[in-house]
């Protein structure tokens, strides 16, 4: 599995670049997106992948030992989600202000701070 | 102590707004305390250094580096410390009441303290981490200084030019000092030393000596980096009186003294010294044949003075050193003093022209005396300091074999010159008629006058006694310098012999010179000398080169298109990337075995598709919802590999994700695609090259044991210390608190921001 998750890393971030160099906004949020769940990912996997054992400690039990999930990576990503959705909305948001006040989504078209020529 | 007194001047200084607003009136009266407490404080080791000691001190900075605030009083740093305290002194009093009429003159107390101390730090420094520091602080204080009326443009250009011109020459100075501790392995100066054999025989030598030297040329304006002295005649006259004739341009003379026993005995070190020095000292005096202004014309002279002192250290024979000495001393007494009057004179009269100036004794009594002193002191009149100096230095140069016939020939003429700037400005103004002038001359009032009257009268005193003010630390500044104890007495009066005469010669010189700028000048009015020929215009064209780069740099890297920051970033990172892991493995990792179910085939061929889609789609809305199923699938990897807390939160944010989207993207219009087939192309390329180099990188990462720690320590912790049996969610709350609470932070910014975009209207209405 780790062999197919490596590929699937690859893809998100390869995905991600490409869309990330877009000149159409959204298309960069979406980049943004991917490129958060390639970073997720890849901790999950270079943290060694155990199936089906999280990493609770049982009942009756002092501590847990033997064969487990490692619990630190996913606590890292789970911080990392959240914080990504905290991203995620806030550009989302800006690109909806950007629209409302540009009315374009070209990001070539946003290089200045000047305001356009009144017509 | 020698630490608490810099630290007390650091204190005091930024008091110094404080007391300005308080006590306005006579505030001159007040800041004269600070550099005199400093003198006395100062001059209490006076029995101490006399007897030959040197006091040494050390605050521990970083001592693993051996970088530290280590002080050292010797004979030289103590005549510097003198020096710098006593016309410290002269331009604060007189400053007192000479800014009254500048705005910010609370500011200008600021910085001309910050000044002091700096430089008596600069003198004081053991330590070449220390001193650097110091350094820089007073070429810095300097910049504030001569751009103080900032509302000029001249100013500004001219603080800028001295400010890069010393801090270019401050750069040459932080290298050669790393080679010389490079070499010698310490950073203390005075451990530099007993070393001097092994510093001289190294390779690196030439190239730690050469920087040092460019060092010390800049601040002490040498030839070729001249220029930036007269231009700093910007600044308000106490700052010229002070900083750029009595002490801070003469911290790369004390540089080169300091390092003359460290770096010198070698011919490059001698010659380059003796070269450099009598050009500057030659050139500059020529140029300020046919200058106008007093403060201009003394400028010239500070520096033909600069290169003679340069000089005396290239000879650095032991009478070279006692005119070095005698010529420092007399020169911060006298060019202080001259400067002062031109400030007076500037205040009484509205006017530095010396074309116009005239006939103003008879309003101005006091102020002619103190110039009349000065200016004899200048052209070597005996019995004035200014004419043991000149002695000296002649005799000095008389004793070289080789050079000397040229050089005393040199030095003749351009202490000719000198005599011939000290009648146009500090003797020629009080005499003959006066004409209409911008305002009517008035003597100055007494807070003005009793500085310069001072130091001049010190220019008398230690010219009449000589060797009672200045032989005991002469003795001890030569040990300095030559490393070597040495007892000198110093005379007035020689006899008539060959030195006499050329004094004498160098008298008759300046009037002749005199008589023939005042024929002169209406022929060389218009003409310049050509820009090739002008350091200056070297200097213009240098800065304008560098501002083209910089633009043309920006304009490519700094072009405001975020594709091209990340196109960078990208390529830079898989070329660094490879280039890491090319050199840390050395084989290809064994591929992981291929054991998976069918489900999670499934699971991976959904994310793959869905990607596929999302990169090809012409559907905003087809895109939110792959973008959607990828979100959910990586969610249920999670779920498959132990990780039960990831999935449900990547769910619900999935969720919440898909709900923005698609209330924020709803009313849009087509989903438009704007870039070409070639960019698309290029850039399908640096992500595929990116993502097979991440894919590579987990395999690598992957291929070796990985024994966590941390793994253990919290599956055994977690019950016990944080109560809880789900580790992920202990190490959240419990032992990474503080990194969830920074986490909620974030997120708490983002609500505002997004709250603001959406909610509050923009300045001026949004459309």
């Amino acid at each position: 599995m780790t062999l197919l998750l490596a590929l699937v890393i690859g893809c998100l971030y390869a995905a991600g670049i490409f869309l990330i160099l877009r000149r159409n906004m959204v298309k960069v949020i979406f980049g943004l997106i991917l490129l958060a769940h390639a970073a997720n990912l890849l901790i999950f996997t270079v943290g060694r992948l155990t199936k089906g054992i999280p990493a609770f400690v049982p009942e009756g039990s002092g501590m847990l030992t033997g064969r487990f999930a490692d619990p630190l990576p996913q606590a890292l990503i789970l911080t990392a989600i959240v914080i990504g959705f905290g991203v995620q909305a806030f550009t989302i948001v800006l690109f909806k202000r950007t629209w409302l006040t540009l009315g374009t989504e070209d990001l070539d078209m946003m290089k200045t701070t000047d305001e356009p020529p009144k017509e | 102590m020698l630490f608490y007194l810099l630290m007390i001047g650091f204190a005091i200084s930024a008091a110094a707004p404080f007391f300005y607003r308080r006590f306005r009136a006579f505030f001159g009266w007040i800041a004269v305390s600070f550099p005199l407490f400093l003198f006395f404080s100062f001059s209490s080791f006076y029995p101490r250094i006399s007897a030959g000691e040197v006091l040494r001190e050390t605050v521990f900075w970083v001592p693993s580096l051996g970088i530290n605030l280590s002080f050292l009083l010797d004979g030289l740093s103590f005549t510097f410390v003198l020096i710098i305290t006593l016309v410290g002194a002269a331009v604060f009093l007189y400053a007192g009441t000479y800014m009254k009429h500048y705005e910010h003159a609370a500011r200008f107390f600021v910085y001309i303290g910050l000044f002091m101390t700096s430089m008596l730090g600069l003198v004081l420094s053991d330590n070449i981490a220390a001193m650097f520091v110091f350094w820089e602080l007073t070429s810095i204080s300097s910049f504030l200084l001569i751009g103080f009326s900032h509302h000029k443009e001249q100013s500004r250009k001219s603080a800028i030019q001295a400010l890069l011109v010393t801090g270019g020459g401050g750069l040459a100075l932080l290298a050669g000092l790393i080679l010389l501790s490079g070499i010698s392995g310490t950073m203390e100066i005075s451990e530099l030393y007993p070393q001097h054999a092994m510093i001289v025989s190294s390779p690196l030598y030439p190239a730690a000596a050469l920087l040092v030297m460019i060092g010390a040329f800049t601040k002490s304006a040498q030839f070729p980096f001249h220029f930036w002295l007269p231009n700093a005649m910007e600044a308000p006259t106490p700052v010229s009186a002070y900083l750029h004739s009595a002490t801070m341009v003469k911290a790369g003379i004390y540089l080169l003294a300091r390092m003359n026993h460290v770096l010198g005995g070698t011919a490059l070190w001698q010659d380059s010294l003796l070269v450099v020095g009598a050009v500057t000292m030659v050139c500059s005096a020529l140029l300020a044949f046919n200058q106008m202004d007093l403060k201009k014309l003394l400028a010239y002279s500070t520096l033909s003075v600069l290169g003679t002192l340069t000089m005396m250290i290239g000879i650095g024979s032991r009478l070279a050193i006692k005119a070095f000495f005698i010529y420092l001393i007399a020169h911060s007494l006298y060019k202080g003093t001259l400067f002062l009057v031109a400030g007076t004179i500037d205040h009484a009269a509205g006017t530095r022209d010396a074309g116009v100036l005239g006939g103003l004794g008879r309003a101005m009594p006091f102020t002619m005396a103190t110039a009349i002193l000065a200016s004899f002191s200048m052209m070597g009149v005996i019995p004035l300091v200014g004419f043991i100096g000149k002695e000296t230095l002649y005799a000095s140069i008389l004793e070289l074999e080789e050079w000397g016939r040229y050089l005393i020939a040199a030095a003749v003429v351009a202490n000719g010159l000198l005599v011939m700037i000290t009648l146009v400005a500090g003797i020629r103004p009080f005499f003959g008629s006066m004409r209409r002038l911008p305002s009517v001359p008035h003597e100055a009032p007494f807070a003005m006058l009793a500085g310069p009257a001072c130091l001049a009268f010190f220019g008398l005193l230690a010219g009449l006694f000589p060797d009672f003010f200045m032989g005991a630390m002469l003795d001890r500044l030569a040990s300095s310098v030559l490393a070597d104890t040495l007892t000198f007495r110093i005379k007035l009066w020689h006899g008539f012999n060959e030195v006499l005469f050329l004094s004498f010669l160098t008298l008759l010189c300046g009037m002749l010179f005199y008589a023939a700028r005042v024929k002169l000048l209406p022929y060389l009015e218009g003409r310049h000398i050509p820009p090739v020929l002008k350091p200056s215009s070297w200097y213009d064209a240098a800065l304008a080169g560098m501002l083209k780069v910089a633009r043309w740099q920006t304009r490519m890297l700094q072009n405001g298109s975020l594709r091209n920051y990340i196109t960078i970033i990208v390529v830079t990172a898989v070329a660094l990337g490879v280039s890491a892991l090319a050199g840390s493995f050395s084989a290809f990792p064994e591929i992981p075995a291929l054991d998976v179910t069918f489900y999670e085939v499934a699971i991976v061929s959904i994310i793959l598709v869905s990607i596929l889609v999302l990169i090809t789609s012409s559907s905003r809305l087809k895109a939110v919802i792959t973008l959607g199923v990828t979100g959910f699938s990586i969610g249920i990897i999670f779920i498959l590999y132990g990780a039960p807390d990831l999935a449900l939160t990547t769910f619900a944010i999935e969720t919440l994700g898909v709900i923005l989207f698609v209330l924020v993207l709803y009313r849009l219009p087509r989903f438009t695609s704007y870039s070409t087939t070639a960019s698309r192309v290029r850039d399908a390329v640096i992500a595929f090259v990116f993502g097979i180099f991440m894919a590579l990188m987990v395999l690598f990462t992957v291929s070796g044991e990985l024994d966590s720690g941390l793994k253990r320590y919290f599956a055994g912790a977690s019950l016990p210390e944080g109560k809880g049996r789900n580790i992920v969610n202990v190490i959240l709350v419990d032992f990474r608190a503080i990194d969830t609470l920074g986490e909620i932070t974030v997120l708490a910014v983002a609500a505002i921001g997004v709250f603001a975009m959406l909610k509050l209207a923009l300045k001026g209405g949004s459309r």
